[in-house]
């Protein structure tokens, strides 16, 4: 059965949501993140909401169907699947670059088809800067998001296996860490990328395969850490059995760490992605590159600056609002404060 | 005699939980605490944790964690309040008239430079004396604690040196200056019992030969009767009871301090049931108006829960705050008539 | 639970010859080096009922006797002979059930609660383990009623072990050793870090649950005046070695080892007409990895003689009383040191 692919992606995304409901069910049950929750909506509200936002607008650009292109519009396929955002941009396309809310093309000064509602701009192939920035959202989201979902399962099981049980394990981890963590990153995100094609998932698997070692090592120092402590001791003289405490004591004393790590290995991913684009290899749609191409712009005589400028701020936006809401959590999951009396 | 050191009404507050508005709102960890020390004697801080033993004599120093304040009272050192002092005064006050130890010489001690290096700070920081002198000095000061081969320790690190020989360089440190008092807290709990009874007699020993005073801080009422004169009993940020020393450990006043000895399981034959404080230490937010042992009083009555109870002086130099022993006391004589079970 | 009354008590627990070391590996292939003696040709036993104090300070190898019994360790040699099995030759499923005789208390409150976990699930833990308990709501009044027993309010039990003081979570653990219906409990410094006014209420506890349910304790403690309340039975270890074991108010009356002498001199007294003298045990405790030759004590040891430089003595015994020391070899021996 052929699936398409934007069938697929709505799926997935579909999935991703009904994970994320499952998430929220679960901290509102447990009382202990539901209280962390609370302080950190109380700390960061301004930081929530941006962070939300952002969702936001990435969720409603991840359904696409097909159908319903009015007849007019020249710049889409009839059938091409399209997402909200899509097409509520759909037929605003100009000729060339025109400048925030111009009446006028920027090179040559025709007028515009849509004088004055380009909020943003074009670029040089007439779409709008608006539009192309929320797209980016997506992107951003899918790649901070996706990455870390690989890396960090990769490095748990690798780093609770090496902390947990030692031995052998442990030096064959060490082993793969220290020959990973020696080579240049870029370098084999470049090679990587190469062999496996360019496209959204080679990306997402190549940065996933080069930043799992930092997790990797702390939660592997982590959990040599809390294997020694008496409550573990005091579970395997109850009778558990070794992967039950794993499941049950180690990995819910380590679930602050992956909280924190994931927010704030995100930010560092996506600007990572915003490297590749700027080489070329890159996620397509995303604000590295449309970053990358303002290399040309910029030289140009008068500048053309508000596409650069559209996509740094978004990014700008999203980078500080997640670091924000990251260091917050990090202090309100810090478990030295379940250790206090009352 | 005016006292070498004299503690008025010592209070220091740390913030509760609740955003109050004013300065002087917060949970008093050190509430009204008065007490002397003379030159050349040994008082004991005694309480169990949570009672604000360690914080008063953090206060002295003028060494209160953040968020925590000294907000009122006096701290008279040779007639002078230290609380008056700016902080570079102070820092002239502490480690040479009023010298501190700690409880864990495990975390008390740089682990990166070595014991003797270590002293040899501490002595050229008050006294403008050359390296070799100094170091001089240092090996004095081992010998004096009873630190072997003396010469070798110098250069060692503190992880090659035991428990009771990291506490022996931590008092030797102390002691560089000749300080008029040496606050103590808890100096002997992180040892084991044999190594505990070699530092307790050198603390007494050290006492006697120099004469210094000493604060004692501990919840060891053993310890106590090793190396104390006097005693203060403190429970919840205050103090309960002052006594001489046998006085205290043998006709208690108060009843806090006779649930305490009735609980130390030396003192019941086994086979008895140890005689038990219910109920547990009161956090400070829910500390009652009166009198804070009242919870947990086997004394109480109608007064205790909430009057605070006024200092009472019997005979021999003791005081004591509470109810119960108002009422029975006969202020003609100095012998309070409850006996232990 | 037993409910035959015993005309002579069982043993319950009889350890022989049982020796424990840590490899000290170093270098890059991480080669062994040496090793520490943790503990070293341990002998005890425990009777149902009753209780046996391991005492000695630090580094002395009580606690790792007491994982090793309860095979958190690894020995290398002996018998840890409980109910009649030998221990160490049981496989891994065997072990699994004798653990459930078995439990353990530890010292630090604080860290022998996974605090993220409800202190409901905790106890109910073990009960699951060794399925006690039809369903989740039969573990549940289970739950209830053991907190009740150890004094704490049922209500609480969906909370988390940092919402309890120090003495309510040691409570918490002995519910949670309790649930699963052991016969010997080792109480590994259990309240050594509470306070005197805690530790008396919790000293109270296990002696009342030690003649409800019948169990046996090996308590290992530091503390001497603790021991004197409690135990039955007391062994004294030093640097590895038990050094004299015997009943308790027979022990602390008549000390035979020089040792367990100075042990019991340097504990400060209460009593205001006893002030110390000289401290009984001077120097500091040798490495366990490289010992003393002969009696490993004798290198503190005031009443030392030439022979124990060079020999190392056995456990005497005599009387129900045994001692790691020449003075108290039988037949003969010089009194008054070299």
């Amino acid at each position: 059965m052929n699936v398409e692919p934007y069938i697929a992606s709505n799926v997935v995304t579909l999935v991703l949501l009904v994970g994320v409901g499952f998430l929220v069910a679960f901290v509102r049950r447990n009382r202990l993140w539901r209280e962390a929750a609370r302080t950190l909506w109380s700390r960061r509200k301004v930081a929530i909401l941006t962070v939300g936002l952002y969702l936001a607008i990435g969720v409603l650009d991840s359904f696409a169907w097909k159908g319903g292109v009015p007849e007019d519009v020249v710049d889409v396929l009839p059938n091409a699947p399209l997402t909200l955002v899509d097409r509520l941009f759909l037929g605003t396309r100009e000729a060339s670059y025109s400048a925030p809310l111009a009446e006028i093309e920027f090179y040559g000064g025709q007028p515009l088809r849509h004088p004055g509602t380009h909020l943003l701009g074009t670029d040089i192939l007439g779409r709008d800067v608006l539009y192309l920035s929320l797209k980016g959202a997506r992107v951003a989201l899918l790649i901070g998001g996706l990455t870390s979902l690989i890396a960090i399962p990769l490095a748990l099981l690798f780093g609770v296996g090496a902390g947990y049980f030692g031995g052998r394990f442990d030096d064959f981890v060490f082993f793969l860490i220290s020959t990973l963590a020696s080579m240049p990153g870029l370098l084999l995100l470049i090679t990587l990328i190469m062999v496996m094609g360019r496209g959204t998932l080679s990306v997402c698997v190549a940065l996933g395969v080069t930043s799992w070692v930092g997790f990797c090592r702390l939660s592997r120092a982590e959990t040599l850490k809390l294997r020694e402590l008496e409550y573990v001791s005091a579970a395997r003289a109850l009778g558990v059995s070794e992967p039950a405490i794993v499941l049950r004591h180690i990995l819910p004393n380590l679930a602050h760490l992956i909280v924190i790590t994931f927010v704030l290995m995100f930010s560092g991913l996506v600007l990572s992605e915003a490297v590749l684009s700027w080489l070329g290899i890159g996620v397509d749609g995303s604000w590295g590159q449309m970053i990358d191409g303002a290399r040309d712009e910029l030289s140009r005589e008068p500048i053309i600056w508000w596409n650069i400028g559209a996509a740094g701020t978004a990014l700008f936006g999203l980078i500080l609002a997640v670091n924000t809401v990251g260091d917050a959590i990090r202090d309100v999951l810090d478990p030295r404060t379940l250790r206090d009396s009352p | 005699m005016s006292a070498l050191l004299e503690v008025r009404d010592l209070r220091t507050t740390f913030p509760s939980s609740k955003r109050s508005a004013g300065p002087d709102d917060g949970l008093p960890v050190v509430d009204r605490v008065s007490f002397d020390l003379s030159s050349g004697e040994v008082l004991a801080l005694v309480g169990e944790s949570g009672s604000g033993k360690s914080m008063t004599a953090l206060s002295i120093l003028r060494l209160v964690p953040k968020p925590g304040r000294v907000v009122a009272g006096e701290v008279r050192l040779g007639g002078e309040n230290l609380l008056d002092y700016p902080v570079t005064e102070m820092r002239r006050v502490r480690g040479t008239r009023i010298s501190m130890i700690f409880q864990e010489p495990m975390t008390s001690l740089n682990p990166v430079v070595t014991a003797g290096a270590q002293v040899i700070e501490a002595i050229q920081l008050h006294d403008s004396i050359g390296y070799a002198d100094a170091r001089a000095r240092t090996r004095e000061l081992f010998v004096e604690v009873g630190i072997p081969d003396p010469d070798a320790r110098l250069d060692a690190y503190p992880h090659q040196l035991s428990g009771g020989l990291k506490q022996r360089v931590m008092i030797a440190m102390a002691l560089s200056t000749r300080p008029e008092i040496l606050i103590a807290d808890e100096p002997t709990t992180a040892l084991d019992v044999t190594i505990q009874a070699q530092i307790l007699a050198l603390l007494r020993d050290l006492q006697r030969t120099r004469n210094t005073a000493i604060l004692l801080i501990t919840h060891d009422l053993g310890i106590v009767n090793e190396l104390a004169d006097r005693v203060a009993v403190m429970y919840a940020g205050r103090i309960v009871e002052v006594a001489e020393r046998t006085q205290l450990l043998s006709n208690p006043l108060h009843p806090y301090t006779q649930g305490l000895l009735r609980s130390i399981p030396a003192r019941s034959a086994a086979g008895d049931r140890l005689p038990e404080i219910p109920g547990t230490v009161p956090p400070p937010s829910q500390w009652p108006s009166g009198c804070r042992f009242s919870t947990r009083c086997p004394a109480r009555f109608e007064p205790c829960a909430d009057v605070m109870p006024e200092e009472l002086r019997p005979a021999g130099g003791r005081r004591v705050w509470c109810h119960d022993v108002a009422r029975n006391t006969n202020p003609q004589t100095d012998e309070h008539g409850e006996e232990e079970a | 639970m037993s409910a035959a009354p015993a005309l002579e008590s069982e043993t319950l627990l009889r350890v022989e010859g049982l020796q424990t070391w840590y490899p000290i590996r170093a270098g890059v292939m991480q080669s062994r080096v040496g090793w520490v003696q943790a503990a070293t040709d341990v002998s005890l036993e425990l009777a149902a009922g009753r209780t046996l104090a391991l005492v000695g300070e630090s580094g002395c190898g009580k606690t790792t006797v007491g994982r090793s019994i309860l095979r958190l360790e690894t020995p290398q040699a002996g018998r840890i002979e409980f109910e009649g099995r030998d221990l160490l030759e049981l496989d891994a499923e065997e072990l699994r059930a004798a653990r459930q005789r078995i439990q353990i208390i530890f010292q630090d409150p604080m860290a022998s609660l996974d605090p993220r976990m409800r202190v409901r699930d905790q106890i109910a833990e073990g009960m699951r383990s060794f399925g006690i308990g039809a369903n989740e709501n039969e573990r549940r009044d289970r739950v209830a009623s053991l907190l009740e027993r150890v004094q704490l309010d049922p209500d609480t039990m969906d909370r988390y072990p940092h919402e309890f003081s120090g003495g309510q979570r040691q409570r918490i653990c002995i519910a949670r050793a309790l649930a699963v219906e052991p016969r010997l409990i080792v109480c590994d410094e259990s309240v050594s870090a509470l306070d005197v006014s805690i530790q008396a209420q919790i000293l109270n506890l296990l002696r009342d649950l030690q003649e409800e349910l019948d169990l046996s304790y090996l308590f290992i403690t530091h503390d001497l005046s603790v021991v004197r309340y409690l135990a039955h039975d007391v062994a004294v270890m030093y640097l590895g070695k038990i050094v004299e074991t015997g009943p308790t108010e027979s022990l602390f009356r008549d000390p035979a080892h020089p040792y367990t002498q100075g042990l019991l001199a340097a504990i400060p007294s209460i009593d205001p007409l006893i002030r110390g003298g000289a401290p009984p045990v001077l120097g500091d405790v040798p490495s366990p990895s490289d010992p003393p030759r002969g009696c490993h004590f004798h290198t503190r040891c005031a009443s030392v003689m030439d022979r124990c430089r060079v020999e190392t003595p056995a456990m005497f015994a005599a009387n129900g009383r045994a001692s790691r020391c020449f003075l108290s070899e039988p037949g003969g021996e010089d009194e008054g040191g070299a």
